[in-house]
């Protein structure tokens, strides 16, 4: 539909390189295609306007390059830029001082939290830890099935007192499972919760009511890469309803271009610790922000010839 | 969020002008991509509705707002015929196939549309076509318990073709009036599961020709819904969208680029996580829904 961003400011700036600084009429042109380029993969409209301010800024000191052509030399710093705020270099997954630790993961519906709870428990487990799964999902039909599937595939234990479907109070399994957790010599529990959506005042109290019975190291707020615009609507109402302290990017192994990363972490500032980048349990990575960066952008090859410069 | 309802801000500032600035149109640009309608159909739209302000010198914001929810409610081609093809054959199920990428609500909307049609009196059975994610046969299963509906599975990680050929085999020997098969979710960028679906297409089909393919979208869907409309229509010819998830705050509008570039009409759309929560699609309430903002 459109050329690569690289094409398009290329085209702007011609023949500009090593002529001194970029004049405000290429830095105005170059803001707007790469508004575009923000908008086309997704990135929320409010997002895009601090940090297409935040570029005109860095823009209008920059020194055309000798190395590099203009055009290069604006995608270098928008890709800086966005690395920066995707998260630099990440960080670890937060562990008690004394086990359990806890992780909830929250999201709205459909998001992948229960096949995350799974790549958790695996990934978890082949480092030696011995993760316990709780299934505090009681409402979606047959959502405590799939986390007992999951938890067998990963050969993990399941805290599932509760039948589901409707069935059961996930607060109380949730405060209950810190007990069963010591008692079976478990040093991780996750807890699996419902999906919600986040202007559901009832279901965001309960979240709210799980996190405060669990006291969790982590509350893991689990998004689908393909969401658009109201990534930062949600995103704020998990910040606001029950507080987060990681991201997970679910999805990744699709082509959505995945600018919902950059308005959630804008949102809430907190990192992006993993990337679900399948249906199996092994599709599990740590994030990484720099490829993210690419990717939204679609930059691809342009950066290693720019890195290389 | 967006406090402010779109056109709200200028609603104030512009009825005591005459024209409208360019601010203004920026203002009604920005509430379109917010509502991810995207980029090229916003400006084809916004362009359009100028041209027509202009024409016609609109000089109310009130105004400029109906003639934006006309173009909008235009583009989503409001003549088409939204109805699903449920109605039994000659001595065979009309078959509705539900397809879609992981986690959008087919498994929920089948049994919503199952719930619909046993309501209407009819008869309907499930076939649980998603044999790979964990528990996905037993959660259709449950739908069929509870609105009333006979469920076909076959075995953990078997053939989704087969199962989806009983599941017609069997609603052909029970006399039942629609089948409603539930397939796995598969990301379109996927070749292998998407060739597994168009299989699955063609072996039902040995029964006679599917009656609907039903594309659930994800109203949070952002840009990837055109191409996921797009793939999802070159592998099983998809005849209507599901938009799920419409009671959140997410507007949904990228269906608006589906309609203008597939020509596939929304015919459904997703309003909760309930047996009763699935309604028709009305283009002009979702455009307004669209154009209003934050309710
Ligand atoms: N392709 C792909 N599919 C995924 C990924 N993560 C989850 N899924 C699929 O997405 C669908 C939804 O995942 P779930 O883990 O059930 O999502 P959830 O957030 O627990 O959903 P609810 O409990 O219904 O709110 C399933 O089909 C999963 O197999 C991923 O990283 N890539
Ligand atoms: N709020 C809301 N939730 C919905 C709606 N439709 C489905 N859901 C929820 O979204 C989640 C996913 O729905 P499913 O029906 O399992 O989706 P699916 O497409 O079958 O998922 P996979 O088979 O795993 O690909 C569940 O938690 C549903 O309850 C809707 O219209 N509104
Ligand atoms: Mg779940
Ligand atoms: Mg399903």
């Amino acid at each position: 539909m459109f050329d690569t961003l690289s094409d398009r400011l290329s085209g702007i700036f011609g023949k500009l390189r090593g002529k001194g600084k970029l004049t405000d009429a290429d830095i105005d042109a170059t803001a707007r295609e790469i508004r575009l380029a923000l908008l086309e993969a997704d990135v929320a409209l409010p997002v895009v306007k601090a940090f297409i301010a935040s570029l005109r800024e860095r823009a209008r000191g920059a020194e055309v390059s000798q190395a590099l052509n203009p055009a290069q030399q604006i995608i270098k710093i928008v890709n800086e830029e966005l690395i920066q705020i995707l998260g630099g270099e990440g960080r670890r997954l937060q562990f008690a001082k004394q086990p359990p630790t806890v992780i909830m993961l929250a999201g709205l519906q459909g998001s992948g939290k229960t096949t995350l709870a799974g790549k958790l428990s695996r990934w978890l487990k082949n480092q030696g830890h011995q993760p316990l799964l709780v299934a505090c999902d009681l409402q979606r039909p047959n959502a405590v099935n799939q986390l007992q599937v999951l938890a067998q595939r990963a050969g993990v234990d399941v805290y599932a007192p509760q039948p589901g479907n409707g069935v059961g109070d996930p607060v109380q399994v949730a405060r209950d499972s810190i007990e069963h957790a010591k008692r079976t010599a478990k040093d991780i529990v996750i807890v699996d919760t419902a999906g919600r959506l986040g202007i559901d005042a009832e279901m965001m109290q309960q979240a709210a009511d799980i996190r405060a019975a669990v006291d969790p190291d982590e509350v893991i707020f689990v998004i689908d890469a393909m969401v658009g615009q109201d990534a930062v609507r949600t995103a704020e109402a998990f910040r606001d309803g029950v507080g987060i302290t990681g991201v997970v990017l679910s999805k990744l192994d699709g082509d959505a271009r995945g600018g919902a990363a950059l308005s959630v972490r804008h949102v809430t500032g907190q990192p992006i610790l993993f990337a679900s980048t399948g249906e199996k349990l092994e599709d599990f990575d740590v994030f990484h922000p720099d490829r993210m960066a690419g990717r939204i952008l679609d930059m691809g090859d342009l950066l290693t010839l720019i890195e290389q410069a | 969020a967006r406090s402010q309802s779109v056109l709200g801000r200028g609603l104030l500032s512009v009825l005591s002008r005459d024209h409208l600035e360019e601010e203004d149109w920026e203002e009604i640009e920005e509430s379109l991509i917010s509502a991810d309608v995207g980029i090229e159909a916003t400006q084809v739209i916004v362009e359009r509705l100028r041209e027509r302000v202009r024409i016609l010198g609109t000089r109310t914001v009130a105004e400029v707002r109906e003639q934006l929810i006309e173009e909008l409610v235009e583009a989503l081609e409001p003549g088409l015929d939204r109805s699903l093809k449920t109605a039994s054959h000659e001595g065979r199920p009309a078959v509705v196939l539900v397809v879609g990428v992981n986690g959008a609500g087919k498994t929920t909307t089948c049994g919503k549309i199952g719930r619909v049609l046993i309501g209407d009196g009819g008869t309907v059975l499930f076939g649980a076509a998603d044999t790979f994610r964990a528990a996905a046969a037993d959660q259709i299963q449950t739908w069929g318990e509870r609105v009333g509906a006979e469920t076909v599975r076959g075995p953990e990680g078997g053939d989704p073709a087969s199962v989806a050929f009983d599941a017609v085999k069997r609603g052909i020997d029970t006399g039942v009036d629609t089948v409603l098969i539930d397939t796995a979710g598969r990301l379109q960028n996927k070749v292998g599961l998407m060739d597994e679906l168009g299989k699955v297409k063609r072996v039902v089909e040995k029964h006679g020709p599917v009656d609907e393919t039903l594309l659930v979208l994800d109203a949070t869907t952002g840009q990837n819904g055109l191409e996921q409309a797009r793939v999802f229509t070159e592998v099983v010819d998809v005849t209507g969208v599901v938009l799920t998830k419409l009671d959140g705050t997410a507007k949904g509008g990228i269906v608006i680029a589906v309609q203008r570039k597939l020509g596939i009409p929304v015919k459904l759309v997703g309003l909760g996580e309930g047996p009763d929560d699935l309604a028709p699609f009305e283009p002009k309430a979702f455009v307004e829904a669209l154009v209003d903002g934050d309710a």
